[in-house]
């Protein structure tokens, strides 16, 4: 170790410097710096080394493989999956490549596409001023995003004003899931917010008729409720009347994401002091008034992690719709796998599809990590 | 003059008055609101109920649970109980509440372990196998479990060889895509003594454990309660067991001519699913575990350690119970939450409740008010049941406020 010291560290020449003038020597290599950290958070025991080790051997055994079959011997081109093979042995991209309008537009008829991505780019424009709280003229654009779920309806389906009528059944792909998720997103936090009050209201039959819609919603899986929708929803109007599938579907989501959404809201009302009720009292305020100026933006403040996570959630439930028969992104890569031509790609769809909603979802966690950040006025 | 003007005032606008001022009451609006609430449910209720009785009387349908009793005529491929296509729709019915509660009894416990342990891994001073688990949790739980459970299946069904060539692992477990085989044990007459002997053995050891705790709390003695009862729990049957005469074998699965023979199989169905819930669930609870230790601060060790209380102690006496109360109640939602995906079964075909009676039966019989208000009180059982006992349990570890 004392060789490896410099010389003028050594305790005869330290006053060789001037007070102030003492150059700054690096601290040794074994308290500070890549060395220690390696052996401090690598191999600081047994246990560690040994988990490090098996750690490097995962990674050693599962990177190259993946990056092989992902990229290096990925065919890109190819009609069929004779064709693909004949190229190289790991994934054929060239089966998502020739099905990608499919993926995204599902059955919708072609030369009305125009219409989705006007709906996509809307549907941004919309977000801003919900994402971001810097934006001009924020309120005013705010009553647009509120109105664009109907703006959108009336695009995708039309047959009013001129639009040409496209049924819902065309509906398919990703433009399925983001229908259903931004529909039950959009309502599903208005009608949680009513249901979280209620569950709080001093009026008992109030209280119980919400407790029992939550709970009930919130015992039972959304596939037994899409089944609801499909065969049994239809006994419950009156005889004659057609309703649509797709709009019974959204109204189950909706309901079914309502439900946990009062449950997070609730937890936010909990946590706001008794106090804050009471102050609100006292100033005379109403109740919706003070439910509006004083708790909901304190109860929503806390809630944001849990109602980004009920967002994320209801967005991979989205997928569920292909048990009752509708083809969104998962369906129309697995109805895909019929192809002959194509038969046995299930793993490069799977994922395609998977790597999709990992993005999706992940970018939705990481705003919520931010908001929840910027948002934090405590200490 | 001015009274009559008054009084023509109120005839005048009398009714309205009077319910503005009821509605001015806070506890007559109240009572107001209320019973709008009941007489509007009401009306919903009746509204849909003479419709679903119009619709069904159009149809010529009925609204009976007869059906139940009648032959279900199709075959489960997985039944834990005895079950041919003859058996009635009330037998199907519970052949599937069974294969439910399977899978989900075995994912649960599989998730609670797997996603303890990658918790823990997630907190370890391991920078390497941290960020690796970290990864992984990420992408498991950013992905919906309806894609978990088709790739698994789909790579079991894929990639595993055909029966003939399965593969073998010391001649005990077969991998197939048609599923895994393994041994089945077979109890002889003798093996209710070892039973026996069992319980004995546990109910011995959580007397032992109260009484230690007793005497500790009067005396302060510590007596190793954790490995006597482990001793008392695995000694006493082994010991009854070889004095019986070791009453179990083992049927072993055998390469037939065709398939495999013998042993218990599990299927490709029952193991994606399994397998896709296990995972899945497991990143959301190794989430729950990290934060649950987090929330306990460090001065908790730092007192414990004061106390000279040795850290494994401290683990048991001090953390362990002050973060199991945070983590209990979110892990409580995570099994649900598991119970309920498990019905997604139907995308692959295993034969649970939605795929027995919520989707064969339906089909063949036409009722489908009947059958989805089956399979939807089912549902509501099961999660009644398991947030009983978790709150059940919550209850007994909760902080004892004095």
């Amino acid at each position: 170790m004392a060789n490896s010291h410099n010389p003028d560290m050594t305790p005869g020449l330290t006053n060789a410097y001037d007070p102030g003038e003492h150059p700054d020597w690096p601290a040794p290599s074994s308290v500070k710096g890549p060395v220690h950290w390696i052996k401090t958070n690598l191999f600081g025991s047994v246990t560690n080394t040994l988990l490090t080790l098996l750690a490097i051997y995962l990674l050693y055994k599962i990177i190259p493989a993946l990056v092989q079959w992902f990229f290096v011997d990925a065919a890109y081109t190819g009609a069929s999956r004779k064709e693909c093979e004949a190229q190289a042995g790991g994934a054929c991209w060239a089966f998502i490549g020739s099905r990608l309008q499919l993926f995204i537009y599902g059955f919708y008829p072609e030369v009305q596409r125009l219409r989705v991505n006007l709906s996509v780019v809307l549907l941004a424009a919309a977000l801003v001023p919900i994402l971001f709280d810097q934006v001009p003229q924020r309120g005013k654009w705010l009553i647009y995003s509120a109105l664009y779920p109907f703006i959108a309806a009336w695009l995708l389906v039309g047959g009013i004003g001129g639009l040409e009528y496209v049924p819902t059944d065309k509906f398919g792909g990703l433009m399925l899931n983001v229908v259903i998720g931004v529909t039950g997103i959009a309502f599903s936090l208005p009608i949680g917010i009513c249901l979280a009050l209620g569950r709080q209201s001093h009026l008992p039959i109030l209280r119980i008729v919400c407790v029992a819609f939550i709970e009930f919603i919130r015992g039972v899986p959304l596939i037994t409720l899409l089944f609801v929708a499909a065969v049994m929803l239809s006994y419950f109007v009156p005889p004659g009347t057609n309703f649509d599938l797709l709009v019974r579907m959204l109204i189950m989501v909706t309901l079914f994401a309502s439900g946990y959404m009062a449950e997070v809201i609730r937890g936010g009302l909990q946590a706001i002091p008794k106090g804050q009720y009471e102050a609100a009292d006292s100033m005379g305020l109403k109740y919706w008034q003070s439910m509006r100026l004083i708790v909901l933006p304190q109860a929503l403040k806390i809630s944001i992690p849990g109602i980004v996570n009920t967002f994320i959630a209801l967005y991979k439930d989205t997928t569920l719709v292909i048990v009752i028969g509708r083809l969104d992104i998962l369906g129309i890569g697995r109805s895909s796998l019929a192809d002959s031509k194509w038969q046995g790609l299930s793993t490069e769809v799977y994922v395609f599809v998977a790597v999709f909603f990992f993005i999706s979802c992940f970018l939705m966690s990481r705003y919520s990590l931010y908001l929840e950040k910027k948002l934090h006025t405590g200490h | 003059m001015t009274t009559t003007v008054e009084q023509r005032s109120t005839t005048a606008q009398g009714a309205p008055n009077v319910l503005l001022k009821l509605w001015r009451n806070k506890e007559t609006r109240s009572v107001i609101i209320q019973i709008v609430t009941i007489a509007l449910l009401f009306a919903f209720f009746a509204y849909i109920i003479n419709n679903a009785v119009l619709n069904l009387q159009a149809l010529g349908k009925t609204f009976s649970f007869d059906f139940l009793k009648e032959p279900a005529s199709y075959d489960i491929n997985q039944a834990l109980i005895e079950y041919t296509s003859r058996s009635s729709h009330a037998r199907a019915m519970l052949v599937g509440i069974l294969n439910t509660a399977l899978v989900a009894v075995c994912g649960i416990v599989t998730a609670t372990v797997v996603g303890f342990l990658l918790g823990v891994i997630r907190l370890s001073s391991n920078w390497l196998a941290a960020r690796l688990v970290y990864v992984f949790i990420e992408f498991t739980r950013n992905v919906p479990v309806l894609l978990h459970i088709l790739l698994i299946h789909g790579i079991i069904v894929h990639f595993l060889p055909l029966p003939k060539q399965a593969i073998n692992v010391a001649d005990a477990l077969f991998l197939s895509n048609r599923g895994v085989y393994a041994p089945r044990p077979e109890f002889l007459d003798g093996f209710v003594y070892t039973t026996v002997a069992f319980v004995v053995a546990v109910i011995g050891a959580v007397l032992f454990r109260r009484w230690a705790k007793k005497v500790q709390e009067a005396t302060g003695k510590i007596y190793p309660v954790f490995s006597i009862c482990l001793g008392v729990v695995v000694v006493l049957p082994l010991v009854v067991f070889l004095l019986s005469g070791s009453p179990l074998t083992w049927e072993m699965p055998k390469m037939g001519r065709f398939n495999l023979q013998g042993g218990v199989v599990m299927l490709p169905e029952f193991l994606a699913l399994w397998l896709a819930l296990s995972l899945y669930t497991s990143a959301f609870i190794s989430e729950i575990v990290r934060s649950g230790i987090m929330a306990i601060s460090k001065g908790q060790w730092e007192a414990a350690g004061a106390l000279g209380i040795r850290r494994n102690r401290t683990l048991q006496l001090v953390i362990i119970p002050q973060a199991l109360r945070v983590i209990i109640p979110p892990l409580a939602s995570q099994y649900l939450n598991l119970t309920k995906n498990s019905s997604l079964a139907i995308a692959i075909g295993y034969m649970d409740i939605v795929a027995t009676i919520g989707g064969i039966t339906l089909m063949q019989t036409g009722k489908e008010m009947e059958t989805m208000i089956i399979v939807l009180l089912i549902y509501l059982s099961f999660s009644l049941v398991i947030s009983a006992f978790m709150n059940w349990y919550n209850k007994r570890i909760a902080l004892v406020e004095r």
